[in-house]
């Protein structure tokens, strides 16, 4: 079980003059439980396109998209969205703001604010609850939105480059935070970004994708992120041999995707 | 070096025509090259006072007749006598009272149809294609030319009044509604429908609060307009109001009631704007701060 893409592809219909253009084509992919797959490329290369067919923000021109074996229809509270920017309500307090989700499916007062309490101390918020969003750094409030996420016991985390906005320390305090979440919850977590390091350590499973038109280039499985896990260094993992040529080989195949396209 | 002269050089470049040269660097504390940074109050209270002086000036030397431009104090002692005396047989305080409930009578029917509608035009394509038309056609045209047409079809009695105000100031708070829904971001709207939202739920818990800032700020301006329609639409069949006042007394050449009714006319405007900024202040202190 779990989610799976079956053949899906998405054709942007011609506009001002210029020809249809496929944004994805032929994309199978399945995340079972706990996996945590991380989607790497190129601007322009379908990743955001992908998780918006997931998240049932856009229906896709072919293919189906299947959670649990039943079709996804639309937006649902079993796949939440941590987004780069710009999602918090800034009129609502820390608390409020993670309790939103639950508020919107009728948890009455008391029941959500005990749960969003759970999450708040699972991101290391507390002290924070009554604090305005608008006055907390980019990390603390990229840590309210994944708070928020987790509330509603979501099967899938969808994570749309979430620390894109983060200077490169926070960024790589959030990415251990991150997995520390993911191991405490089981989530099955599609995970996107443009940095290859990034990708390397956090994955389970990487693909690459290429533009023009999106699809997935490569696959891996990826060991990182379960050594980080089992009490390694995030450092450590970075500088390790594999790591690095692993990383080095992704850069390789991303450049020489560019270059063929141009 | 003296401390004196460094603190001279440091100093920041004053005068009128300072945002034509390049900026110094700034002092600690402020950011460099904001547009329009530093404090003004003791600027405005000194241009306020100079504005004052050059009136007293004028009439206190005789440059000007008093038919034309009556003394500060003249004013002044008008002000007492109206207030202790009335003016055409009315209280002052009716004429204030009159002129403020027409004006905030018609600013409050104004926002309670104007922020819904606006609202449902942002939100529909449909609402807002049938309501567009007729509001961008009578809002570019003056009170005044529609102004009769109002009294034909209204009457000469509060109606007409209250609806021609209302007029002006309904177009400004329904724009500013509609122009306010396009104020949420769309990972606000996309992250309420990932929760399960319905529209209404999105509409009311995200839209509605991310519009505010835009509708506070068309409220303030539409009671500005409000203000600006009250002469005219106290110029018909009138015994009562503030405009009526300043109109009545210009037809005697009054020069000093007119004087006297408009200062009285801004404060009370002026103060309500004080209000619409505090309450600004109080509901949305996160404007432009996400």
């Amino acid at each position: 079980m779990g989610l799976k893409i079956d053949d899906a592809s998405v054709v942007y219909p011609a506009a001002d003059g210029r020809p249809p253009v496929a944004a994805l084509q032929g994309i199978d992919l399945s995340i079972e439980n706990d996996d945590f797959v991380v989607a790497l490329g190129a601007s322009g290369c379908g990743k955001s396109t992908l998780l918006n067919l997931v998240a049932g923000f856009l229906s896709p021109t072919s293919g189906q998209i299947l959670l649990d074996g039943r079709p996804v229809q639309g937006p649902g509270a079993d796949r939440s969205v941590v987004f780069q920017k710009h999602a918090l309500l800034p009129w609502l307090n820390v608390m409020d703001n993670v309790a939103f989700g639950l508020k919107l499916q009728g948890v009455a007062g008391k029941a959500r604010y005990e749960i969003a309490g759970k999450f708040i101390t699972l991101l290391g918020l507390d002290g924070f609850q009554q604090s305005p969003v608008y006055k907390l750094s980019g990390g603390m409030q990229q840590r309210v939105g994944i708070a928020r996420a987790l509330t509603c016991d979501p099967k899938v985390l969808l994570m749309d480059e979430p620390l894109g906005a983060l200077d490169a320390l926070t960024r790589e305090k959030a990415q251990e935070l991150i997995l520390n979440i993911w191991n405490e919850t089981h989530k099955s977590v599609f995970f996107i970004t443009h940095s290859v390091e990034e990708a390397l350590f956090m994955g389970t499973k990487l693909i690459v994708m290429s533009p023009r038109p999106g699809r997935i280039a490569h696959r891996f499985d990826l060991p990182f992120s379960r050594r980080f896990l089992a009490g390694e260094s995030a450092r450590h993992v970075k500088a390790s041999p594999e790591f690095i040529q692993l990383r080095e080989e992704v850069l390789e195949i991303i450049f020489a995707d560019e270059e063929a396209v141009e | 070096m003296s401390d004196d002269t460094r603190d001279t050089q440091h100093k920041r470049p004053g005068g009128l025509f300072s945002f034509l040269s390049k900026s110094r660097a700034t002092k600690p504390g402020e950011i460099y090259g904001v547009p329009g940074q530093g404090e003004t109050l003791w600027l405005s209270l000194g241009s306020i006072a100079v504005l004052l002086f050059v009136w007293w000036l004028v009439t206190a030397m005789g440059w000007v007749k008093p038919l034309f431009v009556p003394s500060p104090g003249a004013i002044v002692q008008k002000f007492v006598d109206v207030w202790q005396n009335g003016f055409t047989n009315t209280a002052f305080h009716q004429h204030i009272w009159v002129s403020t409930a027409r004006v905030f009578g018609a600013f409050v029917l104004a926002c309670a149809v104007g922020i819904p509608l606006g609202i449902a035009m942002g939100m529909s394509p449909a609402i807002r294609g049938i309501f567009d038309p007729p509001i961008e056609f009578y809002r570019p045209i003056p009170p005044l030319a529609y102004l009769p047409l109002m009294i034909i079809w209204f009457g000469i009695g509060e109606t007409s009044k209250v609806l021609l105000i209302f007029l002006s100031v309904f177009a400004p708070v329904a724009l500013g509604a509609r122009a306010g829904v396009r104020s949420a971001a769309i990972e606000q709207i996309h992250a309420a429908y990932s929760f399960g939202a319905s529209r209404w739920q999105v509409m009311l818990h995200v839209i509605l609060p991310a519009a505010l800032p835009e509708i506070l700020t068309a409220m303030r301006i539409g009671i500005g307009f409000g203000w600006t329609t009250l002469v005219a639409a106290e110029m018909v069949a009138a015994t009562e109001g503030l405009g009526y006042m300043v109109l009545s007394a210009s037809q005697f050449l009054q020069t000093s009631t007119v004087i006297m009714g408009i200062i009285v006319i801004a404060a009370i405007a002026y103060t309500f704007d004080l209000l619409m900024r505090w309450v600004e202040r109080r509901v949305v202190p996160w404007k432009g701060r996400m």
